[in-house]
C-alpha cells in the first residue's frame, strides 16, 4: 500500500476501511461519497488522492532541491530515497495555503537561475544550484533582494524535514527509540552519563 | 474567563548529541513545582502552574521546524543558522532531542466588565449569531506572565542554554495569550444565590426558567489555571442527580 492508499484508507475511518478488507469496495467508496461516515470526506477529497499537485517541471524541481536540503551519506539514504518529493506534493493538497507560496517560490528560484545562470534551476550544474543555496539558504547574511527566496526556502527546508525524519529511515536514522514494545528501565545510563548524571541511574 | 498562558523555549547544550534512547511520555506533563519564590514580594494575586515539554519526540509533521532559527547555537557558524546538504542533515542530528519548553498556565481574576453578548452582526454555519467576547487583561494578569517569563528564562540560563526568543516587551502584554487562547473559556451563566447577580442555582439550575439547566463550563463563577473539565463533570453529575430528584418528585 503506497502513501496516498494509506492515507485515503485513514481517511474513510475503520468502519470502511473494515468493509475494503471484505472486498465490498465499492460500497465503502460510495458511502465515503455520500458523507456517511465522515463528513469531511468528499468525492472531491477521493479524486485528490490520485492527483499531482505540481506540474512535471515543478516536481523535478522539488526532486533535486530536496536531495540537496538532504542528501544522502553514510547513515541513510537522501530526500528522494524517503519519498520526500510525493509527500510535500501530497502536503500542497492537504495545507492549501502553502500552493501559492511553494509555486511561487519555485518560480521565483527559476527566474533567479534564469538571471545568474542563463537556465532553469534543474538545468543548472550542480555548482551553480548551490551557488543559488547560498544565497538563500542562510537568513542571517541574505542581500535584502534575496528576501522571497529566504522565506520559500525556510518553508521548503521545513517540509523537506517534515517528510524525511518521519520516513523509515529518516526515524531510524534519528535514533527515535518510542513507539515499540520496549522494556522500559527509566532513562538509559548512557543517556544519563551525558549530561553528567551517571551516578544517578 | 480564561487561564492566562505564555512560553518560553531554549536550546539546552547539555542535551545535544544525546545517545539514542526513549523519551517517550516526557512532554505534556502538567508539572507542579513547589514554589521557590518569596510571596510577599509578588505584584499579582494567586499563581500558575508549569507545563513542561521537549525531548526525542516522535518524528511527525512540522518535525524541527524552523531549525534556521537556532541550528548556529553553540557551533562556530560565520553563516549564521539555515543551511542545507550534509552540515544540514548533521545539524538534525546534533540538536534533536535538545529543546526544552516550558509553558505557563495561570488563573485570572473575573472582572464584572468583561462580558460576552449575541454577536448583531455575524452567524454560524446554522444561521445562528454567534458570541461576541469583550475581554480585557488587566495589570494583574499581565505581572503574571511577567513573572512566568523571567522565572521560566532563568531556569533555561541555569541549565546553560539560550532561549529561543527574546523576552517579550511590556506593549507585546509580556507574550500573554489572547483571551480564548488557552481554551479554558468558562463564566458567564455564573452560579449564586442571588438572582440580580447570577444566572444560575447550586444546581445549576437557572433562576428564571426551572426547567433550564446550564451543564458545562458556563457555571463558573472563578477560573483558576488548570483544565475546567473534571470540574465540569463534577457538576454535571451533581446537575443529573438533581434533575432526578425533582423528577420523581414531580417538580420538574
Amino acid at each position: 500500500m503506497d502513501r496516498r492508499e494509506a492515507l485515503k484508507r485513514l481517511s474513510l475511518g475503520t468502519l470502511a476501511a473494515g468493509f475494503a478488507m471484505t472486498g465490498c469496495k465499492t460500497v465503502s467508496e460510495k458511502a465515503a461519497q455520500q458523507h456517511t461516515f465522515w463528513k469531511h470526506v468528499t468525492e472531491e477529497d477521493l479524486k485528490k488522492w490520485d492527483a499531482q499537485f505540481f506540474t512535471d517541471h515543478e516536481f523535478e524541481t522539488v526532486r533535486q532541491l530536496a536531495n540537496l536540503v538532504i542528501p544522502a551519506d553514510e547513515r541513510s539514504g537522501n530526500a528522494e530515497d524517503a519519498g520526500v518529493p510525493q509527500f510535500i506534493d501530497f502536503m500542497m493538497f492537504d495545507r492549501p495555503e502553502n500552493q501559492t507560496p511553494m509555486r511561487g517560490g519555485l518560480k521565483w528560484l527559476d527566474l533567479q537561475c534564469s538571471r545568474q545562470f542563463d537556465n532553469n534551476f534543474i538545468d543548472c550544474s550542480e555548482k551553480q544550484q548551490k551557488e543559488m543555496l547560498d544565497q538563500i539558504a542562510y537568513p542571517d547574511i541574505a542581500e535584502p533582494d534575496m528576501q522571497p527566496g529566504v522565506n520559500f526556502f525556510n518553508r521548503f527546508r521545513d517540509f523537506v524535514a517534515s517528510g524525511f525524519w518521519s520516513s523509515k529511515q529518516g526515524i531510524e536514522d534519528i535514533g527515535y527509540k518510542g513507539n515499540q514494545p520496549y522494556d522500559w528501565q527509566g532513562c538509559s545510563h548512557e543517556a544519563m552519563e551525558h549530561i553528567g548524571l551517571g551516578d544517578k541511574g | 474567563m480564561d487561564s492566562t498562558g505564555t512560553d518560553v523555549a531554549g536550546v539546552i547544550p547539555d542535551l545535544m548529541d544525546s545517545p539514542a534512547h526513549n523519551e517517550d511520555g516526557t512532554g505534556g506533563m502538567h508539572m507542579y513545582i513547589p514554589w521557590w519564590g518569596d510571596n510577599s514580594k509578588l505584584d499579582f494575586a494567586r499563581g500558575y502552574h508549569v507545563e513542561l515539554w521537549g525531548g526525542r519526540g516522535m518524528p511527525s509533521y512540522g518535525f524541527m521546524g524552523g531549525i534556521q532559527n537556532y541550528n548556529d547555537l553553540f557551533l562556530n557558524r560565520p553563516k549564521g543558522g539555515g543551511g542545507y546538504g550534509k552540515q544540514l542533515k548533521e545539524d538534525y542530528r546534533h540538536y534533536y532531542g535538545s529543546i526544552v519548553g516550558l509553558s505557563g498556565r495561570g488563573e485570572s481574576i473575573a472582572y464584572k466588565d468583561n462580558y460576552c453578548e449575541i454577536d448583531p452582526d455575524v452567524v454560524d454555519e446554522w444561521g445562528i449569531p454567534v458570541l461576541k467576547f469583550n475581554y480585557n487583561w488587566t495589570d494583574q494578569e499581565y505581572n503574571q506572565v511577567k513573572h512566568m517569563q523571567e522565572s521560566f528564562r532563568s531556569i533555561i540560563d541555569e541549565m546553560g542554554g539560550t532561549p529561543l526568543w527574546d523576552m517579550p516587551s511590556k506593549e507585546d502584554g509580556y507574550g500573554i495569550t489572547n483571551p480564548g487562547q488557552i481554551i479554558h473559556e468558562v463564566g458567564t451563566t455564573r452560579m449564586g444565590k442571588d438572582p440580580d447577580t447570577s444566572v444560575l442555582n447550586e444546581y445549576c439550575q437557572s433562576h428564571d426558567v426551572d426547567n433550564l439547566f446550564v451543564a458545562d463550563g458556563g457555571p463558573f463563577v472563578s477560573q483558576p489555571h488548570k483544565n475546567p473539565t473534571w470540574t465540569i463533570l463534577a457538576l454535571s453529575m451533581r446537575t443529573s442527580e438533581y434533575i432526578t430528584d425533582q423528577m420523581n418528585k414531580g417538580n420538574l
